[in-house]
């Protein structure tokens, strides 16, 4: 086990596109296991992804089981090759980034999500998120595909009567 | 460059191109920029930046002198301690709005203050027409106590008939 150097902004590696995993062998485990030292080591870090610390690989790690005030979330989560087959609703909130320290700013994300994934072994996954859990996989997901919670920021003072009108948006189905 | 910081406040009647002009001013005479705050309020243009460079305040104040005089600003400078790096993070954001009467930011941010909640970042504004004004304010802040403990200390406002909503910020990170 190793705790490995976080790449940070401007690194241009941050924006690259990072590739399928194939292979589902013990150097991929290794690896995880890295990763999740790394970011059990990153100041109050809930999800960390694979590219973060220079592997162009799809593999994430979250856990959102230690929230101050608990939120749905099916504990620490491997997720291999993930992908979002539906979203549904929008909400703000803020977030930071291990990439990008000392700033944190309000995202725009979907309100619940249906995620399919493969595990550290190759086995299926499928989980319906919501909130700060969907959340946190849209961010991670998002390192994979090159992009930084920066390039989403936007202004509270901008979202107030998006806020007000869509505050229901979740929950239409 | 000297290691003096100093905070500018510029105000003037909003048009386009203020920002360019001041900042292509402050980049010229060699004047690094720190975290700023520009918006509109109201019809008129706001700035407060943080700068340090070769300057001292009158070296600032000379030199900006035309660009301030052509946007038809006004120019104050304070000499400041940087302390960037130091961001702190809000737990708590209070939303409130009601009818505009006068009072209502002085009665929340009391009540905020007796509650221990530091205000990290405010922005209020005056929506709804002029017959029928509505005040609305977003408040991010930190306060060690709970959330519970914040909608008590604003309960008294509530029954006064301004809608305050309290909640957590749970900040990602990842």
């Amino acid at each position: 086990m190793a705790i490995l150097d976080i790449l940070t902004l401007p690194d241009p590696a941050l924006k690259q596109v990072s590739e399928p995993v194939a292979v589902f062998d013990d150097e991929l485990r290794a690896f995880i296991d890295d990763l999740e030292e790394t970011r059990r080591n990153g100041p109050a870090a809930v999800g960390i992804a694979a590219p973060q610390v220079g592997r162009f690989q799809r593999i994430v790690i979250l856990d959102c089981s230690t929230t101050r005030k608990p939120v749905p979330n099916h504990g620490r989560l491997v997720l291999v090759n993930p992908e979002i087959t539906h979203w549904e609703g929008y909400e703000m909130a803020r977030e930071g980034c291990l990439s990008v320290p000392d700033y944190t700013g309000n995202v725009i994300r979907a309100t619940r999500i249906h995620l399919v994934a493969r595990d550290p072994q190759g086995a299926s996954l499928a989980f319906d998120m919501e909130g700060y859990e969907a959340r946190a996989a849209q961010h991670e997901i998002d390192h994979l595909d090159g992009m930084l919670f920066v390039d989403r920021v936007v202004s509270r003072r901008t979202d107030l009567f998006k806020r007000k009108v869509y505050q229901k948006g979740g929950k239409i189905k | 460059m000297t290691n003096h910081w100093y905070m500018l406040t510029l105000i003037g009647e909003d048009k386009p191109g203020i920002v360019a002009a001041i900042t292509q001013a402050l980049f010229e005479q060699g004047m690094n920029l720190g975290e700023t705050s520009m918006l509109r309020l109201g019809g008129n243009f706001t700035i407060m930046m943080m700068v340090n460079g070769v300057d001292d305040e009158t070296g600032l104040r000379e030199r900006l002198e035309p660009v301030i005089e052509a946007q038809g600003m006004c120019l104050h400078i304070d000499p400041i301690k940087a302390r960037l790096h130091e961001h702190l993070l809000p737990n708590i954001q209070v939303t409130v709005s009601g009818a505009d009467r006068a009072g209502i930011v002085a009665q929340v941010t009391a009540a905020l203050a007796s509650a221990g909640f530091n205000v990290l970042d405010l922005e209020s504004d005056v929506a709804g027409t002029a017959d029928k004004p509505v005040y609305i304010m977003q408040i991010a802040g930190v306060a060690e106590v709970s959330v519970e403990a914040i909608e008590q200390a604003l309960e008294t406002l509530r029954q006064d008939g301004v809608d305050v909503n309290v909640s957590p910020i749970e900040t990602y990170i990842g």
